[in-house]
């Protein structure tokens, strides 16, 4: 087992990736795109001025959106050159399968908020999340996001005025 | 005097039963949230934020100025304990701090961290207090091209000077700057970038990105690779400090305080140099220089002094020009803005009361945690065994209830999924989180001043330029802007001239 840690010690301190990281490209292609966007959507806007705002609504975009596509160019530049970002870790698996299911779980909450309410809605949010990240206590689980679910809901909504949904529930609780 | 009987006033305000427990409420969770593993400061206080929306505007500041020290405090502590700096300016901290709890003193490192920071956030405030309105009244004679002038210094520097990759930092704080762009432009009232969503109209709030960004995105990260990862934990004893230790840190304390606190009061200062800076000082002072990189108490004490300072500096420029510098105040910022508060040079006259509550709430806040928290530290260690399913399922329970809080609509939450993963492919492609916070909060105001400015002028581009202060500010953004150039330069020179010698 000992030997297994050293030996990953060291091939994370000598294990520098060659090259460049090339999914980077996709970030600055993102940045242009975003660009262009941006641009096509301040091109729309009428272009009128008044006395008390000489330049509209319609220059600030525009010059941002430049700006995103010179920083695109220039980004994939220092990605052709070898750039890395700091902290960003690009070696070892990176679990797509997990990713997904979250956003799923986290989309089906912001779905059935109001109809279900935030107890009910919020409490499933917190079980799937805890299940889909590895707890293989499944009651415990449950016990945990329903604690959650109704404590946070009298203390903020009801006791803090914070407005969550009663949904289907409203008059039980 | 005025602001001291302002302030005996705010502590006037601050000391009744009933906001006493709001301000420990708000230093115990502070400390709980930003203790969990991979939650910084501004993090806590984003999570935190809608907690305070039922309440008043007073009690909800003195709640912040809680969170706000005890989230400084719960994350020293992590990073001490588990070698995992969750933020930038705890990353000095880490160095010495983890060595110490691995030689058996844990309880010294956090106690000197606790200690200390307690004295320069003392120190700070008390500067805090006189330094802000020396600032307003600067402030109060600025034009609108002046306050461009400021915005754009701290948007470019944000972006440039603090991270390692310029381009990063500016792909980052553009991103910011288009995310603030969206929603109804103020004075023409069109639509930009809304695409005829309803909910889009009003722009996206800046809790929410926050919130998204850092909490979301944090969560998704640690899902997507952390599993493997398993934190070592260790375990400390009773947290006290010898007289030798004692001796060993007033010193740092006073040092780090001092270095800390200019750098967070100027824009962008930020708290990393200063640490830096601190750390450096105390090996080239310290009599102990053999300890260092193997567990220093200097090497936690003064960096964690200095931390604190700054967090304080940054509200100076908050407070008094509007103008957040890191994240932390970028968050508080937007707390303001939700009670319809705009900080700047006009809130010490307009919220005057409010201000002086919250500035006294801080001295207050910081003292709870010392007497309260210090004793307690073993106690709040074990959060840190909380299992990471249920810390990050807790993080997406608590992020999509700040967020549907605040405009009590589900759309909300679709935005807050879409920013969570832009937060993941920001993290995973290294581009720092600050310049984007910092873009989305400050990008709309610098354009109303900049159209302001062309008001005033007619028109005439030459407006965007105003007196003096403008002339300084552009010189400073432009040395900024060379001084890579000139290093790149004069190491070449130094290069040549090494084989000219050889």
């Amino acid at each position: 087992m000992s030997d297994l840690d050293r030996a990953d010690e060291g091939a994370d301190t000598t294990t520098e990736p060659a090259g460049p990281d090339r999914a980077q490209y996709w970030v600055a292609g993102v940045l242009a795109a975003l660009g262009v966007v941006v641009i096509v959507d301040a091109l729309r806007l009428g272009g009128f001025t008044a006395s008390n705002d000489p330049i509209g609504p319609k220059p600030v975009p525009i010059i941002l959106g430049s700006l995103l596509i010179v920083v695109a160019v220039l980004y994939a530049l220092d990605v052709a050159r070898g750039g890395r970002g700091e902290g960003g870790e690009t070696d070892g698996p990176f679990d797509w399968r997990t990713i997904g299911l979250l956003c799923a779980i986290f989309i089906a909450n912001a779905l059935v908020i109001e109809w279900l309410g935030w107890v009910i809605s919020g409490s499933l949010l917190f079980w799937g999340a805890a299940v889909v990240l590895g707890s293989r206590r499944y009651f415990l689980a449950l016990a945990a996001a329903v604690v959650l679910g109704l404590a946070t809901f009298y203390g903020f909504a009801i006791g803090l005025g914070v407005g969550l949904p009663a949904g289907i529930l409203q008059g039980i609780l | 005097m005025d602001n001291l009987d302002s302030l005996i006033e705010g502590f006037g305000a601050v000391l009744t039963p009933q906001n006493l427990l709001i301000a420990l409420i708000g230093v115990t969770i502070g400390t709980a949230v930003s203790m969990m593993p991979g939650m910084g400061t501004a993090m806590a206080i984003a999570l935190l934020l809608p907690i305070t929306y039922g309440m008043e505007p007073t009690q909800a500041f003195i709640m912040f100025a809680g969170i706000f020290y005890g989230g400084m405090y719960g994350g020293s502590t992590t990073a001490i304990l588990l070698n995992t700096p969750g933020q930038s300016s705890s990353v000095v901290t880490v160095m010495e701090g983890f060595k110490m709890a691995r030689n058996g003193r844990g309880g010294q490192a956090l106690a000197t961290a606790a200690i200390g920071s307690f004295v320069a956030g003392t120190i700070a405030t008390v500067a805090l207090v006189f330094v802000t309105p020396v600032t307003v009244s600067f402030a109060i004679g600025l034009g609108a091209p002046d306050y461009l002038a400021i915005m754009v210094l701290a948007l470019f520097a944000t972006a440039s000077v603090l991270g390692s990759s310029r381009i990063r930092g500016f792909a980052s704080l553009l991103f910011g700057l288009v995310v603030g762009t969206i929603g109804i432009d103020a004075v023409t009232g069109q639509q930009r970038l809304t695409y005829g969503v309803p909910q889009l109209a009003d722009g996206i709030d800046v809790v929410i990105v926050a919130v998204g960004v850092f909490a979301i995105g944090e969560a998704l990260w640690i899902a997507a690779r952390g599993r493997r990862t398993k934190d070592e934990i260790i375990p400390v004893g009773r947290v006290w400090m010898g007289r030798k230790d004692w001796r060993r840190s007033w010193g740092p304390w006073l040092r780090g305080t001092a270095l800390g606190f200019p750098f967070g009061a100027m824009p962008a200062g930020g708290a990393e140099v200063p640490t830096f800076l601190s750390y450096v000082t105390e090996r080239r002072l310290s009599k102990h220089k053999n300890e260092f990189g193997k567990g220093a108490i200097e090497g936690v004490a003064g960096p964690e002094a200095a931390n604190n300072a700054s967090a304080a500096g940054t509200l100076v420029p908050m407070l008094a020009l509007g103008l957040p510098c890191n994240a932390t105040a970028a968050v508080m910022l937007a707390a303001f803005q939700t009670y319809g508060i705009q900080p700047g040079p006009l809130l010490f006259e307009n919220e005057s009361a409010l201000v002086w509550t919250l500035i006294a709430s801080l001295f207050i806040g910081n003292t709870m945690l010392l007497v309260l928290n210090m004793p307690m530290i073993p106690i709040w260690v074990k959060l840190l065994r909380v299992p990471k399913p249920y810390l990050f399922a807790g993080i997406l329970f608590f992020a999509s209830m700040g967020a549907y809080a605040v405009n009590a609509q589900p759309f909300d939450l679709f935005v807050l999924i879409v920013l969570g993963l832009a937060g993941l492919a920001m993290r995973r492609f290294g581009l720092p989180m600050l310049p984007l916070i910092v873009g989305v909060i400050l990008g709309p105001m610098a354009e109303r001043q900049a159209r302001m400015s062309l008001q005033l002028s007619g028109g005439e581009l030459s407006g965007l330029i105003g007196g003096p202060v403008s002339w300084v500010v552009y010189g400073i953004l432009a040395l900024i802007a060379v001084w890579p150039l000139v290093r790149f330069v004069a190491r070449r020179r130094a290069r040549d001239r090494e084989i000219v010698a050889a």
